[in-house]
């Protein structure tokens, strides 16, 4: 039933509205300035491009959102990707919309502003406050630079603040069922924190945190049914644990769609991943026989040599009868793995008792148990093992090429199959499927590489050993490249196993083997970790000693710095303390049993407690702990947290703590401060925006700290 | 006394301390009066006839003043007696086998035949169990002179078997401090034997404890010191009581053991600080108390807890400096003024030239604590390093790789009567004695520190280029001022760039020998990095003078010791390719130490937890989250409970609780460790868990009546305890050989002793 006159009424925020606008000028304005490569541009780009060309990458810095939403931008802006990332200050071709690049962080960063107004009020403080953090948010310099440039900081900050925002916006409407939705933006907030850095983990166990102490007061509430109780808690499991795992799934299933070339980082994948992207492996072994078969060529991949791949090799050299160290070697032929692919590392599976090396029609496939013979095919040497030291680690058996030459030592040249992942796959050893073990069938030692090189005399291979088996699940060998042979004599074969292989079938693995595998091998790829020349240490954040030099001008001074607002920077940081003193004094009084808070200023004061330095501190303590180069820009989340926190806790002063003159003093001091952190972003405006440039001598007034590394030339 | 404190606190409810007084006064009125009174009648009637109940009845009887009660209980005086028994002949089995050095034996014994030769040695570990070790021997007859050179010599005559004993003997007392520590904390006999026999029979704590290590005496300050905590806690009601003090003071005694033995002790001064901020914190919401005297609780806890421990550690300390006196194998750790006080040093009563002339032969070690000295070899940095030249680096051992010889700039050599004296200012090249480069240094970027300059050795017998000069300055000093050797503090600058010669501090990886990093930093703040004094100092045509060396003092030592132990153990990196254990590796009893032995003919111990005692802690760590889940649960939504259940689930969730955080506070911190980790690190912690497991199970095997009715579930309940007991004892059975010695084939050939057994396939047995 219609109710006349139909009217609708709104209420608009007009102090919401500026601000937005302010912010939004502040990092939305002359985007395209500079139009060249901008510090991390020149990392994040990379994959941007990979995206465009939707080749397969690996990245261990993060998970894949916040570089699809890099990519989203770039793809409005029509990018083809076709730019060479390769160093800062790299000036764009016209062809590229160096404006699309970057407005997706530059759009979260403004929104951020706005968002921090909202997240105030929601933590029941005056409107005033929220104006004053919006303020500060909006005249940090460091965040401007963040988010005017194709970095993911701001996406970051902008995900976790939504994330609280509509958390504390759920908690605060208690009655309407409509909340519910704000606790399911929540949990895809989280999601989305988590998807672009894995920092944003931290805030989400916080938020948690929370969630679950708000919680527990409902359970406690006995005026609530049981019955209410279960459905309001299954609700909030939902929406904040099951919801965010399956997004952050789906971010990997986009990811993992959209890429399906084959690229640079294949080879850190293993032989079934690699085999599902276009082109690459796929294209080598597209239509090889799938079961292998007495008689089969192979080349035989080792899996425990992450992130180098290698295969089993052999070559017309021996081992050098001493060592360096004195010790014997048994003289025969080098079995090595090498990383490169190459004619030698072609071998071929050989039945025991019978001379043939081709494939009998049926082929007659080699299964779990099985004993073989493998036989190098270039110089027809039978995979050998014996009680012989290994070159390097002589703890293990040596492995070598040999042949019959009555020499003094028998043949020992008996390996059985292991198919060790059986279960999942089965019985029949298959080509890339299968992990196979190579057992010694006379010493039961295993195949594997030790992970030792060999020195000169060996090419500086790496070295193969057996090993005594002591460890389970150590990794095996996967059969990568397979044909059957067809060719009796050794000069056929030789020229067979020259040609490349080829032949037709598709072949997959399902979805969650590759986002186990690709999250696995992010999470466990090490790259080697070297200081950078604007690496700091997270002390040297909260004190400002540091600042990173994001762009220069090829010609002139004109130049653009992550260094932060100092005014700001020194409100937060007191804040801070002044925080955990005034909580300190009111948690010891209020357990003497004096109140000096009503009961809701408490918990606003505690809620405020919660988010802000719980944020901070979880933001920023785990940089302490961490082994890894680290950068101020690190520091942005945690910083924001701080920000959120100052005018607050000056409203909190300012009604509960003075009264009378105190207050008016307060009140000019709080109009002091403001106008001294505008000054401030003005100040350092130049060093923000990249324009105006500035002489040598006002550079060196800019050089507030003695440990900035401000640049500039003289002329 | 007792009775009007049960009597006011009778009257209240909810309150969880007063639900433990009412069974006190229950109790206690049970055993003045006649047991008719109204209140334990219907309790008593509730509870007739039921052995376990009785259990939690009489122990909770003891709770205070009636300690004395259970110890004077015949029944549980021999248990007691009988748990005494069993765990010390577990333990001390064939002590004496194998009669070679095992696994660790080779550092903590060697270390201790130092205590006895008083030779000076460096450990990452402060001293106290070294130490007792070495007393330990002594007092049994050990003279010091076995090598312990590596796992696998011989002991032959030599007499080891005191200081394995006197690791065995502590080891023994874990399984009795831990019944001790369940029936105090629990009030259940039950849950305190269960206890007791997870950790008697466990394999791994009985090898653990069998050998010359430093473990069993950590575990069994850590265990005292927890056990002191509790019995402290119980003391509440009576402060400042004779047993009050008594415990407080033990707590903090332990606490000092425990860091004095390894800095894992830390983890459970942080379980101890935790707990009395606790208290303290309930002491303050005490509103009957007044500040003076929540003033006194504080400061009693600040004597007993802080200052006493640390006075005992310090003590630690000095008799460790007053005992070694004799320069060993440890001195090239610490400074020059260190080395002074040891016999035998070259630096002790030293006599050299007294000021650094041209010509001269020297040592130049780096003043930042733990520096080393400058140094260099044949060996070029790799391939993107810099430029491939010749490496420098700062090592901390003395070799004659760290010798240098002092040169004008422009001339090699100028023979001519004395040679002149270095003064501030002057500009010297140094030359590498073993290979003669010239130090040199460019503007390359430095392997590690990439805001530094590189430093190299460059040129051939001493000719180079201008990128090898440097200017000498002596800190503080002016122009024409002489260099003295060792007392001194002395940069050198490097004239082409301006930079100073440094020393990071970081380790360099494998191709630099794992040495430290040396660069020259373009910042000229004046650092101990950047600062370095000359030690040897070799001029055959200067005459000798004797140096006495300042003396450091000994709060100076203190601080310099613990700096160099808490670089040498964060330098405990894992190698490449060795096989590191994983913290998650040790719940599951993925994988143990090979103690002793490899091969078949060999004599083999492996240090594993009993399998079946290891998934038990596995499945209580388990069950344990999920019953107090269910407990807390239960009590805040106020579900009526029975008055039985209300008491198990406040023990779960205090008791348990405390249990659990000490389980946390000795594991997880590994997660963030950096450094190379074994298996026996899990030993702490393991502890906690076979307590928290003893009431776990205790507490599910008393809640069977909540599955089926009464008789039944007694039997059930019994029927539980006997399984659990047996499936102990025959899995000890099954696995004693892990501990007691194998010989013979390995586990996986059929005619193994253990054949069948191998149920991982990562155990190496």
């Amino acid at each position: 039933m219609l109710q006349l006159p139909l009217v609708v009424t709104a209420q608009v925020d007009l102090v919401l509205l500026v601000i937005t606008q302010l912010s939004m000028w502040s990092r939305l304005s002359q985007l395209s300035y500079p139009n060249a490569v901008v510090f991390d541009e020149v990392y994040y780009g990379q994959f941007v491009s990979l995206y465009m060309k939707r080749v397969f990458f690996i990245d261990d810095s993060g998970p894949p959102l916040g570089h699809m939403i890099l990519a989203l931008g770039a793809y409005f802006g029509g990018f083809d990707g076709n730019f060479v990332w390769n160093r800062i200050g790299a000036e764009y071709p016209s062809s590229v919309s160096v404006c699309f690049l970057r407005l997706c962080p530059a759009v979260c960063g403004s929104l951020s502003v706005p968002l921090v107004y909202l997240l105030t009020l929601e933590l029941r403080f005056s409107h005033l406050s929220a104006l004053g953090a919006a303020l500060l948010l909006l005249l940090e310099n460091s965040l401007i630079v963040q988010s005017r440039f194709m970095l993911l900081e701001s996406v970051l900050v902008f995900f976790v603040l939504l994330a609280f925002f509509s958390y504390l916006r759920f908690h605060n409407n208690t009655h309407s069922w409509f909340r519910f939705c704000w606790l399911f933006l929540s949990g895809a907030s989280c999601a989305a924190a988590v998807g672009v850095k894995y920092m944003g983990v931290f805030s989400y166990l916080l938020l948690l945190g929370v969630a679950s102490l708000h919680t527990w007061d409902l359970i406690g509430d006995r005026t609530i049914s049981h019955l209410r109780v279960c459905v309001q808690c299954v609700c909030r499991a939902v929406c904040l644990l099951v919801v965010p795992i399956l997004l952050y799934v789906f971010w990997f299933y986009i990811h993992l769609t959209l890429l399906n070339r084959s690229g640079p980082h294949d080879q850190l994948m293993s032989s079934s991943f690699q085999a599902s992207l276009e082109g690459g492996l796929s294209r080598i072994t597209k239509g090889q026989p799938l079961e292998v078969a007495y008689g089969s060529q192979v080349t035989l991949r080792s899996s425990s040599s992450q992130p180098i791949p290698c295969w089993l090799h052999s070559h017309k050299a021996n081992y050098p009868i001493r060592y360096e160290s004195g010790r014997g070697s048994s003289h025969q032929q080098q079995v090595t793995c090498y990383p490169f692919k190459d004619v030698n590392n072609w071998w071929i599976i050989k039945e025991p008792d019978r001379q043939q090396l081709v494939v009998s029609s049926p082929p007659r496939p080699v299964r779990h148990g099985d004993v073989i013979q493998l036989v190098h095919g270039m110089t027809s040497r039978f995979l050998n093992s014996h009680d012989v030291a290994a070159p390097m680690s002589p703890h293990a058996q040596e492995v070598s090429g040999y042949i019959d030459f009555n020499v003094s030592m028998p043949a020992q040249n008996l390996w059985r199959v292991e198919v060790s992942n059986r279960e999942a796959e089965s019985e029949s050893w298959k080509t890339i499927l299968s992990d196979v073990r190579l057992v010694h069938v006379n010493t039961s030692a295993v195949l594997k590489m030790s992970g030792a090189s060999l020195p000169g005399w060996g090419f500086r291979q790496m070295e193969v050993v057996a090993e005594k088996l002591f460890k389970a699940h150590s990794p095996g060998w996967t059969v990568e490249e397979h044909r059957y042979g067809t060719s009796q004599e050794q000069k056929e074969r030789e020229a067979e196993l020259h040609s490349p292989t080829h032949i037709d079938v598709d072949r997959k693995i399902s979805f969650w083997a590759k986002f186990l595998e690709l999250q696995w091998k992010m999470l466990t790829v090490k790259q080697e970790d070297s200081e950078h020349k604007y690496s700091s240490a997270p002390m040297e954040w909260i004190t400002m000693e540091t600042n990173i030099v994001y762009w220069l001008h090829p010609s002139t001074n004109a130049q653009i710095h992550l260094i932060g607002n100092p005014v700001s920077w020194g409100v937060a940081s007191l804040s801070l303390l002044a925080y955990q003193l005034l909580a300190a004094v009111y948690l010891l009084r209020r357990r003497r049993g004096f109140k000096d808070l009503p009961d809701a200023a408490w918990s606003r004061f505690l809620s405020l407690g919660c988010v802000c330095v719980g944020g901070f501190l979880v933001n920023f303590v785990p940089f302490l702990l961490m082994e890894k180069t680290l950068f101020l820009y690190h520091f942005l989340p945690a910083l924001c947290y701080l920000l959120l926190l100052g005018p607050p806790l000056l409203e909190h002063t300012h009604t509960h703590l003075l009264s009378g003159t105190p207050r008016r003093v307060l009140s000019v001091c709080v109009l002091f401060v403001l106008l001294s952190v505008f000054l401030a972003f003005r100040t350092f405006c130049p060093l923000t925006y990249g324009t105006p440039e500035l002489s040598a001598n006002q550079l060196q007034a800019l050089r507030w700290r003695g440990s900035w590394d401000i640049l500039y030339r003289r002329r | 006394m007792a009775k009007e404190e049960c009597i006011t606190q009778w009257n209240k409810t909810g309150d969880t301390s007063t639900l433990r007084n009412r069974k006190i006064c229950l109790t206690s009125e049970k055993t003045l009066q006649a047991p008719s009174t109204s209140l334990s009648k219907d309790k008593h009637s509730h509870t007739a006839g039921h052995l376990s109940e009785d259990d939690t009845q009489s122990s909770n009887g003891a709770q205070f003043s009636t300690r004395g009660n259970l110890s004077k209980d015949p029944p549980s005086r021999v248990l007691l007696m009988l748990l005494v028994g069993l765990s010390f002949s577990t333990r001390l089995y064939k002590i004496t086998e194998p009669p070679h050095v095992c696994w660790d034996e080779t550092h903590f014994g060697k270390m201790g035949s130092y205590y006895i030769n008083r030779t000076f040695f460096f450990d990452v570990h402060p001293p106290l169990g070294k130490m007792l070790i070495g007393l330990a021997g002594y007092m049994t007859g050990y003279d010091g002179s076995f090598p312990f050179i590596k796992p696998g010599d011989k002991y032959d005559h030599h007499n080891y078997w005191g200081m394995r004993g006197f690791c065995s003997v502590l080891g023994s007392c874990l399984p009795i401090f831990a019944y001790l520590i369940v029936l105090e904390l629990s009030q259940s006999q039950t849950a305190a034997l269960i206890t007791a026999t997870l950790l008697i029979f466990d394999t791994g704590s009985i090898t653990i404890s069998q050998y010359i290590l430093l473990d069993p005496i950590l575990l069994f300050f850590i265990m005292a010191a927890v056990l002191s905590m509790v019995k402290f806690n119980k003391q509440r009601y009576r402060p400042f009581a004779a047993s009050w003090w008594l415990w407080l003071v033990l707590t903090g005694v332990n606490l000092a053991g425990a860091l004095g033995v390894k800095f894992v002790g830390l983890f459970v001064i942080l379980l101890v600080g935790l707990n009395t901020i606790w208290d303290l914190w309930r002491i303050l919401g005490d509103l009957s108390l007044s500040l003076v005297e929540i003033a006194k609780h504080f400061l009693a806890r600040v004597v007993g807890l802080i200052l006493f421990p640390l006075f005992l550690y310090v003590t630690i300390f000095a008799i460790h400096f007053v005992v070694l006196n004799k320069s060993g194998p440890g001195d090239g750790f610490f400074s020059s003024a260190f080395q002074s006080r040891l016999i035998g040093n070259n630096l002790h009563n030293a006599s050299m030239p007294e000021y650094l002339a041209f010509g001269s032969t020297i040592t130049i070690k780096n003043l930042r604590i733990a520096g080393g000295y400058l140094h260099s070899h044949w060996h070029l940095y790799p391939e993107g390093v810099g430029s491939k030249q010749q490496q420098v680096t700062a090592y901390l051992h003395k070799d004659y790789n760290n010798l240098w010889l002092v040169h004008r700039p422009d001339e090699n050599e100028s023979q001519s009567g004395t040679p002149d004296l270095v003064r501030h200012g002057d500009i010297i090249r140094l030359e590498h004695v073993e290979t003669t480069r010239n130090l040199h240094s460019h503007l390359h970027e430095a392997p590690l520190t990439k805001k530094h300059f590189q430093v190299t050795g460059y040129g051939i017998n001493g000719t180079g280029d201008k990128n090898d000069l440097w200017q000498v300055e002596v800190c503080g000093g002016r122009k024409g001022d002489l260099v003295k050797v060792l007392r001194s503090k002395v940069r050198f600058l490097h004239r082409a760039t301006g930079c100073v010669l440094y020393s990071s501090g970081k380790t360099l990886p494998k191709w630099g020998w794992e040495q430290v990093e040396v660069t020259c930093s373009p910042y000229l703040k004046e650092t101990p990095s950047s600062q370095w004094n000359i030690e040897d100092h070799i001029n055959p045509s200067l005459p000798n003078i004797s140096l006495s060396v300042l003396k450091p003092h000994f709060l100076e030592i203190l601080l310099e010791s613990h700096i160099v132990m808490i670089r040498g153990n964060s330098g405990l990196k894992p190698k490449d390719n060795e096989m590191n254990s994983k913290p998650w590796h040790w719940p599951v009893n993925y994988q143990g130490l090979r103690f002793s032995g490899v091969n078949d003919t060999e004599y083999r111990v492996y240090l594993l937890g009993n399998p079946v005692v290891w998934w038990i802690h596995l499945a209580s760590l388990g069950l344990y989250p999920i019953m107090a889940a269910v407990a807390a649960i239960a009590l805040k939504r106020g579900f009526s409970l029975s008055q039985k259940r209300i008491e198990h689930s406040h023990v779960l969730m205090r008791e348990g609780g405390l249990l659990l955080l000490a389980w946390l506070l000795h594991y997880a911190p590994f997660y963030t460790m950096g450094r190379i980790l074994y298996y026996h690190h899990y030993f702490p912690a393991m502890l906690f868990s076979s307590m928290l497991t003893g009431i776990t199970f205790d507490i599910l095997l008393k809640s069977t009546d909540l599955l089926i009715r009464r008789p039944y579930c007694d039997w059930l309940q019994r029927l539980g305890q006997m399984v659990l007991l047996f499936s102990i004892l025959y899995s000890f059975y099954l696995f004693h050989p892990l501990s007691y010695g194998m010989k013979g084939p390995l586990a996986h050939e059929p005619g193994s002793a253990m054949a069948g057994l191998k149920w991982m396939d990562s155990w190496e047995f």
